[in-house]
């Protein structure tokens, strides 16, 4: 069995209440961390190992100490919770089921960052969870835990939540703080890096919704024995939110220490390929990173099983590997078209770019209109090597990272799976006539040896 | 004319206290959500406009914030709007044949409203359901796990509900 250190109660009757989920150990972590230095948390927290859950991995607890603290200038705690990569939910999961977890992290966060005034920025659409929040915050707050000199330490904070309206780029933290100004969510240029210039040009940092609950299992067990969970620079556990063709779509806890072939095919996880399909491809870590056909997904290039962690899924680079991103696994059986899957994508991403960088704004649109041409069996040959060329002139030509997450789904589909976008183009009458790409595609190329 | 009850302008007030003095701009996107459901499920120029004039900004700021922003809406919709979700992970699920459904069953495209002003049909880019597949958002509800049999329910309950 997993060990579970986000998840463990999820199911406990009431829990999304106080009193439950302070009867099962609740705000220990709040009792711990007031009575300890806030240096001496962020310490802890560097010494957890833990990465930051959003999807770029960056070390925590190195982000929480740049952050700038002059004299008289108040600091902020952002939690990002606009959760908007596609086959990304575990969010979601964590604030709906166990509001106090967050809360919890997010006071604990607050006190060891000096943040009398956190903000809670959570992407518009999910407008029901806003009120599940609310009330876990008021709850705090009669009990204590929130408002003035907490647990009577000194110390105040308010946590409020802020509802956006429809926009992935503000997931992307210098566009959270302009939406949380009341702007467009346009990207910053960088530096100056939010941990000295952020909200209203105060220092600030941005956390995402699950490394802020992480940190509470980090307090209460202490940084190193956190670390001792899981292996390498993949320390603790890892949501993963699990869709597509499986027959067991779900959010999962996992030590990042199992096969992705165990996460597939257990009845543990996924419970395999539904409909009793083969598994085709995958995308391990939300619709940025690359795609990986089967035989490549379950072993790395050297042939060693991949494991669910940074280190595996990013084994062999771009050209053999892809990336552990936010945790949005996404499969694909033997039926699926990829030429129309990386089409919706490609779709997705001209939708949300900002129009800030011509190469993003452009080129986005691009990818889509020639993707729907070969899709519909309308494209050449050169089509393919142009969309090669477009997604290579995104890549790192943009202010933010939208760039690279529209670019990278488009290398890696042609990339692993060239033949089926050749296939397309050689095929015109097939396509035109099923209009829908290879809809019960009979003799799957990419299947497990 | 356009303006809040007394009742919603403590609620914008409250918005606004949630900000440090003179950060008032903040409450610019929670109060055009507001706006936007009290005064017939869209912005209209003048709308916007009083949502300015409460904050004290430029309409301008507020322009560019609504058209930046895909839940607000900036024409008429119907009463219920149908936003289904057709990015990869619904696709993979059968969005695009929920879609084909609800075209058949309300006889509209994507994008329109009934004559009788009841239903409106949009498609949206990923709602992070991805594993409920497939979904569509209704108000500020999730409708997920959609079937034909669903769908048939959910407008029935609509039509009901007049």
């Amino acid at each position: 069995m997993a060990t579970k250190l986000l998840l463990a109660k999820a199911h406990v009757e009431g829990i999304s209440h106080f009193e439950v989920y302070r009867r099962e150990g609740g705000y220990a972590a709040v009792e711990k961390a007031l009575k300890m230095e806030p240096a001496a948390i962020v310490e802890e927290v560097k010494k957890s190992g833990l990465r930051g859950r959003g999807g770029a991995g960056f070390p925590s607890g190195m982000k929480w100490s740049f952050l700038a603290k002059p004299e008289g200038v108040p600091r902020y705690l952002v939690c990002n919770a606009d959760e908007s990569e596609p086959g990304t939910f575990k969010d979601r999961y964590l604030m709906e089921f166990l509001p106090h977890l967050l809360i919890e992290g997010l006071i604990v966060s607050s006190f060891a960052l000096g943040s009398n005034r956190t903000y809670i920025y959570i992407r518009g659409e999910y407008a029901w969870i806003v009120g599940i929040l609310e009330q876990a915050i008021a709850e705090a707050k009669q009990n204590g835990f929130l408002g003035k000199n907490i647990l009577g330490s000194g110390f105040d904070c308010e946590i409020y939540v802020q509802r956006g309206a429809g926009a992935y780029i503000c997931g992307e933290e210098t566009a959270l703080i302009e939406s949380l100004e009341g702007k467009r969510g346009n990207p910053r240029i960088k530096p100056p890096f939010p941990a000295i210039k952020g909200l209203w040009d105060c220092p600030t940092v941005v956390n995402n919704v699950e490394t802020l609950a992480a940190v509470v299992p980090i307090m209460n067990m202490g940084g190193e024995e956190y670390a001792k969970i899981g292996v390498g620079r993949s320390t603790g556990t890892k949501l993963i939110s699990a869709c597509g063709n499986i027959n067991k779509p779900g959010v999962y806890e996992i030590d990042m220490t199992i096969s992705v072939e165990e996460f597939i095919y257990s009845d543990e996880y996924c419970g395999g390929i539904a409909n009793g399909k083969k598994l085709k491809a995958c995308i391990p870590g939300g619709s940025s990173v690359p795609i990986l056909p089967a035989n490549l997904l379950l072993t790395t290039a050297k042939g060693e099983p991949r494991l669910m962690n940074y280190e595996s899924l990013s084994d062999g680079g771009f050209a053999t590997g892809s990336m552990m991103g936010s945790g949005g696994f996404i499969v694909l059986d033997e039926d699926q078209c990829i030429v129309k899957h990386t089409l919706t994508l490609a779709r997705f991403y001209r939708h949300e770019s900002c129009g800030q960088c011509s190469p993003c704004r452009e080129g986005t649109g691009w990818m889509e209109k020639i993707l729907g041409k070969i899709e519909s069996g309308k494209g050449a040959i050169s089509d393919i090597d142009l969309l090669w060329d477009i997604q290579r002139k995104i890549e790192g030509n943009t202010i933010c990272p939208l760039g690279d997450a529209a670019a990278w789904p488009v290398a890696a589909a042609i990339r692993h799976f060239r033949d089926e976008f050749e296939w397309h183009v050689n095929n015109p009458e097939l396509c035109l006539t099923q209009n829908f790409g290879l809809a019960h595609y009979a003799d799957p190329i990419h299947v497990p040896a | 004319m356009v303006k809040f009850s007394e009742d919603k302008l403590k609620e914008v007030q409250s918005m606004i206290d949630r900000y440090p003095e003179g950060k008032q701009k903040s409450a610019l996107i929670p109060l055009l959500h507001l706006a936007q459901e009290e005064f017939g499920g869209w912005l209209s120029a003048e709308t916007m406009d009083y949502v300015g004039s409460l904050l004290g900004i430029e309409p301008i700021e507020v322009y560019e914030v609504a058209t930046f922003y895909s839940m607000y809406n900036l024409k008429p919709v119907g009463k219920h709007v149908f936003e289904v979700c057709h990015t990869g992970p619904c696709m993979l699920r059968g969005s695009d044949d929920i879609i084909g459904y609800i075209k058949t069953k309300l006889g509209i495209k994507v994008g329109e409203t009934t004559e009788d002003g009841m239903f409106t049909l949009k498609t949206v880019e990923c709602l992070g359901a991805c594993g409920y597949a497939p979904m569509m958002q209704m108000g500020i509800d999730y409708r997920e796990h959609l079937t034909e049999a669903k769908v048939d329910e959910i407008i029935a309950a609509c039509r009901n509900k007049q």
